[in-house]
């Protein structure tokens, strides 16, 4: 990561039809998350083409469903929006982590393959970097993929309701959780990515059980790169 | 303050919704757009690039239910033995329904 080649930021319709077809397989699980969404929100009173319009436009399946357990008669707005803030306060770290390719692309393709950044694909593109390979393929063929399928999913939840009733008992909401715990274990893995991980765990679980809710995942990843901070520095001096 | 789900009201939640979570894929690109990427910066990015995964799973092992455990569980051993991201999925999200369906 610390030399960054000129040529991995590049992305052309091969790339990023390569990696639409690496994340379809994963779109079957999407399809069935988002058929649960589509469910989950039709029955908390939202209509049938709002519910649509929303996997659409905001595309964050657990902002989504932590807006439902607010949504009723009347929304208090404020909480509702610092709820989704919180949960995807991630998307920022995300962006970051991947700055260092994305600073060679002009801003509008820049700002525009993060259109569709989501746990799975940056995952898979900052792996791809890790690698030595181009990634924004990854980022921007994988994301539509899974736009596509959480849009069709949630689609197949409002008209054909009661296809996923109770996602939770179909261990459906576990999918993101098992991809990316795939991902983090495929990766390069040395010691001292251990110990930033190590300190990342204990400090989301400290905020996970002490600082409000969701702040765990910010709390946790920000502990992680000032651990990165100090453990090259460290090595550094020997 | 609230607004009323009935008529605009949803549409304008859900576009509310969507200028935040846009906000987001955007700010850090942006913010780090700012801020000149020296050898501390990198650091930093590179520590926190594994950790956010890190500090996701980690709530989700420990506070989980044993059904979730049961997923983690099976998707790194079996991602471990065969190296293959689909299969060790499949298996985690099975465990984690054949536990839910025991009782208790």
């Amino acid at each position: 990561m610390n030399t960054v080649d000129t040529g991995l930021h590049r992305l052309d319709g091969r790339l990023v039809w390569t990696g639409f077809r690496e994340l379809v397989p994963l779109s079957i699980f999407v399809v069935a998350f988002g058929a649960a969404f589509g469910l989950a929100a039709t029955q908390a009173g939202i209509g049938e083409l709002a519910v649509v319009v929303m996997s659409t436009l905001v595309f964050s399946g657990y902002a989504q469903f932590a807006a439902l357990e607010l949504w009723g008669q009347q929304v208090p707005v404020i909480t509702m929006l610092v709820t989704v803030l919180v949960i995807s306060a991630r998307h920022l770290l995300m962006g970051a982590t991947l700055y260092p390719w994305l600073r060679e692309l002009p801003p509008v393709k820049r700002y525009g393959v993060m259109l569709v950044a989501s746990d799975a694909n940056w995952a898979m593109s900052l792996q791809a970097f890790g690698r030595g390979q181009p990634g924004f393929g990854l980022l921007l063929g994988g994301g539509l993929a899974l736009w596509l399928f959480w849009v069709l999913g949630t689609l197949l939840g409002v008209c054909s309701g009661g296809v996923v009733r109770d996602p939770r008992s179909w261990g459906l909401d576990m999918v993101m959780g098992c991809f990316l715990l795939a991902v983090l274990v495929s990766g390069k893995n040395n010691w001292r990515m251990l110990v930033n991980w190590s300190v990342a765990a204990c400090a989301s679980l400290l905020a996970f059980r002490y600082l409000p809710e969701n702040s765990h995942v910010i709390t946790g990843a920000v502990a992680g790169g000032v651990a990165g901070i100090f453990g090259r520095e460290k090595i550094d001096e020997h | 303050m609230s607004i009323e789900t009935a008529g605009w009201g949803t549409l304008v939640l859900v576009l509310a919704m969507m200028i935040v979570t846009l906000a987001t894929r955007w700010g850090g690109v942006f913010v780090m757009s700012l801020v000149p990427v020296g050898h501390r910066v990198k650091r930093f990015i590179d520590g926190m690039s594994g950790s956010v995964l890190v500090a996701l799973l980690a709530p989700m092992a420990v506070a989980g239910d044993n059904g979730a455990r049961a997923a983690l569980l099976v998707t790194a051993v079996f991602m471990l033995l065969t190296r293959k991201p689909l299969l060790a999925i499949t298996g985690g999200i099975l465990a984690a329904a054949l536990v839910r369906q025991l009782p208790g």
